[in-house]
């Protein structure tokens, strides 16, 4: 009786000693929710068939949930992430502080050379690598080549912020259900001030001067603000307010706004059929300039970075190239489609030709992204470096204040000279309390 | 709350007895009943209101991605699509045992610190009673986020980050105010001469509570339980913020769906579904234990 109670128990305990023996070291990736990390995700099995003895956990969350989650951790040095998602705007500030692990040993064939120069050097921190970009993008105009035809527009190949607030209040036509342009509204700073802040780049504004003093109520803002808000309050979609960029991907891509101008990385989405109704008319073009080109289009990366506190180095340097490299992108092209390959990273990408077919975008996407220049982003001069966004760790807090005094002018309730003199006011005492100026 | 309305019965008795001898009563009875009627509709409009984003949460678990930002609308054809795109992304089991495991482990731990806690204040009161009640409520005025850092710190030295056992610690200390706060004022509600007459008897303090207390409160304690139960199911903060991977429950699985880019309405709402179902079908079927308790004070 006994004995037969023991023995299960005992091979039982004994399976469990075997299975502790050739336990395989699991990697923490926490990353977002992006249809380019679902895709990730689900080609994990081909990862840990290629690298066996690691396996592979995911931990995925909201962009701003995972962005407090993952600062927490980093900040406390908790390790309890391998890989952690981060963006050109966390990574030079992150690095500063020794947070990241520096990559610079990569492997031979990972090709560090073949990864675009502009993001290469957003994920840099003093001339090293401290990410490895998984997609990335820039902003450019999209619009409806069926509605220009019928205006008989024509689009140049650099149009200017002048002539797409002209063709906006000719196409609008709200009781047809077309609204002449679709713009970010919902404030945030990765949400309305991205935007924003490239057309105040385009105006010839800027956010600090070189003695960090704020701007935001500097007359090039002034103009900006005042453009933006006659633009998208007469000739957008009603309650444009609330709109962030998943809003505008929907009236857009169900034939409801003539022009949008956001992200690069939507393009593969507004140009599939399948989620898209006017991907037949779909026309791209440059994002719109108003007195310097300097800093019109924005650059972003999602990039994968190996926290310093991270007990699992090794294996997470060996994620993160596999995830960021050349056979990934092959990978996915051909199980996923060429449309749904990562952008915005490697320069051969751009060279396939099987990705230039599928994508008749990608020579867009790859003009906006090469000109983008983090560091020489404003008309005059500026102590930062970072197209919509300043990269000091002050700027979420500013941006978000910023945003929401433009969503404020933009909705009515005040007008734009007093919204920007209320942002300039508590983006001037966050730097003094930041400790910039006295 | 319904069992303050009026009922046609003292509506009658207060009636002049002159207006009752003219058929009063026929007019007073229609009148109470037209009232009753309008009560109800009145109820069933504010329950209607209350429920309906929860509604339009299930139905829209039901449509496509394009149906769930498209003009809303009623009539749609049923897809199981996102159910099954949520499936195949997250373990559900995983995240639902982790939830039940805290919630429940937190509000046994919680009950059984506060049952001793809220006795001796309710029975035996010394002078700063009133003080410490106040000031454990006080923990609750303080915003969690302003004691991550320190609580972060602290689990990551104790080894207790993503685990259920630093979860469920932490759920305790987040309810236990209310748990003896709710305790405390159902102990106090119950005379003391039936525990006096227990200690005559010879009872000790345990068997005083044993068999006094807790079975002649036991509406009020459980009731504590099941609300317990509730926040600490639906709690974000903490168990987004302590959890990674392994004792992440279905808080953190509901935030996964959720996207800055392209399309997810549907499947949060799918997720999101998923996620209430337990609790819903639990306070459901114990609706009348908590209604019991929250009114036990009234109906004694």
């Amino acid at each position: 009786m006994k004995l037969t109670r023991a023995l299960p128990l005992a091979t039982l305990a004994a399976a469990v000693a075997a299975a502790s023996q050739v336990q395989a070291e699991t990697l923490r990736v926490a990353t977002v929710n992006n249809n380019d990390m679902v895709i990730m995700q689900s080609l994990t099995s081909e990862f840990e068939q290629a690298h066996p003895g690691i396996e592979v956990d995911w931990v995925i969350l909201e962009e701003n949930v995972l962005r407090q989650r993952l600062t927490t951790d980093v900040a406390t040095g908790g390790g309890q992430f391998d890989v952690m998602t981060i963006g050109t705007y966390e990574v030079p500030i992150w690095a500063e502080r020794e947070w990241l692990v520096p990559l610079t040993d990569l492997p031979d064939d990972y090709d560090v050379d073949d990864l675009l120069t502009s993001v290469r050097d957003g994920l840099s921190h003093d001339g090293t690598l401290h990410a490895l970009p998984f997609y990335g993008e820039s902003s450019m105009l999209f619009y409806r080549t069926d509605l220009f035809e019928e205006h008989g527009i024509e689009m140049p190949e650099q149009p200017t912020w002048e002539e797409v607030h002209d063709w906006a209040s000719r196409i609008h036509d709200p009781d047809n259900g077309a609204y002449g342009i679709c713009l970010r509204g919902k404030p945030g700073w990765g949400e309305n001030m991205a935007f924003v802040s490239t057309l105040v780049n385009t105006f010839g504004g800027r956010w600090f001067d070189e003695e960090w003093q704020p701007q935001i109520n500097s007359p090039e803002w002034q103009e900006a603000i005042a453009f933006y808000v006659d633009l998208l309050g007469n000739y957008g979609p009603p309650g444009a307010s609330s709109n962030g960029f998943n809003e505008n991907q929907a009236l857009f891509s169900s034939g409801r706004c003539a022009m949008w101008v956001d992200a690069t990385s939507a393009a593969g989405r507004i140009y599939d059929a399948r989620e898209s109704d006017v991907a037949d008319v779909l026309g791209f073009s440059q994002a719109p300039v108003a007195v310097t080109p300097k800093g019109s289009h924005w650059l972003w990366s999602w990039a994968l970075a190996i926290p310093a506190s991270s007990e699992r180095q090794e294996a997470a340097r060996q994620f993160i190239t596999w995830a960021t490299s050349r056979d990934y992108v092959e990978m996915v092209g051909e199980r996923e489609g060429w449309t749904s390959v990562p952008p915005g990273t490697r320069t051969s990408t751009y060279q396939d030709e099987r990705y230039s077919e599928a994508a008749p975008f990608a020579s867009f996407v790859l003009e906006a992204m090469q000109n983008a220049d983090p560091t020489d982003s404003t008309l005059e001069p500026s102590p930062y470096v970072g197209v919509q966004f300043a990269g000091i760790p002050e700027f979420q807090a500013i941006g978000t204040q910023v945003g929401q005094m433009v969503a404020a002018a933009l909705t009515g309730q005040m007008p734009v000279q007093q919204a920007l003199d209320n942002a300039q006011r508590s983006a001037e005492r966050t730097m003094r309390q930041a400790g910039y100026y006295d | 709350m319904f069992n303050k309305t009026p009922t046609s019965g003292p509506a009658t008795a207060a009636m002049p007895p002159a207006q009752q001898a003219l058929g009063g009563q026929g007019i007073g009875a229609a009148l109470a009943r037209h009232r009753r009627l309008w009560l109800a509709l009145l109820a069933w409009t504010i329950t209607f209101v209350i429920f309906f984003p929860i509604l339009w949460m299930i139905l829209t678990g039901f449509k496509t991605e394009a149906q769930a930002i498209a003009t809303p609308s009623l009539l749609f054809t049923p897809t199981l699509e996102s159910y099954e795109a949520v499936h195949a992304r997250a373990d559900y089991l995983k995240f639902a045992w982790n939830s039940v495991y805290v919630s429940v482990g937190s509000t046994l731990l919680a009950l059984l610190i506060g049952i001793p806690a809220a006795y001796s204040m309710a029975f035996l009161p010394t002078k700063r009673t009133k003080g410490t009640l106040l000031w454990m409520l006080s923990t609750k005025m303080l915003p969690p986020v302003g004691v991550l850092v320190p609580i972060y710190l602290i689990f990551r030295d104790l080894g207790m980050l993503d685990t259920r056992t630093g979860l469920t610690v932490v759920y305790t200390l987040m309810n236990l105010p209310i748990v003896i706060w709710m305790l405390y004022t159902f102990f106090k509600d119950l005379p003391r001469d039936i525990l006096e007459a227990g200690r005559m008897d010879g009872a000790s303090t345990l068997q005083e509570v044993g068999y006094l207390l807790i079975p002649l409160t036991l509406p009020g304690i459980a009731s504590t339980g099941l609300l317990s139960v509730i926040l600490s199911w639906n709690e974000a903060f903490w168990s987004l913020n302590l959890t990674s991977s392994q004792a992440a429950p279905l808080t953190a699985y509901i935030a996964s769906f959720s996207s800055p880019e392209g399309l997810f309405w549907a499947k949060l709402s799918a997720a999101s579904t998923m996620a209430v179902a337990p609790i819903l079908i639990f306070g459901w079927l114990t609706q009348k234990q908590m209604v019991r308790g929250l009114t036990f004070g009234a109906v004694k």
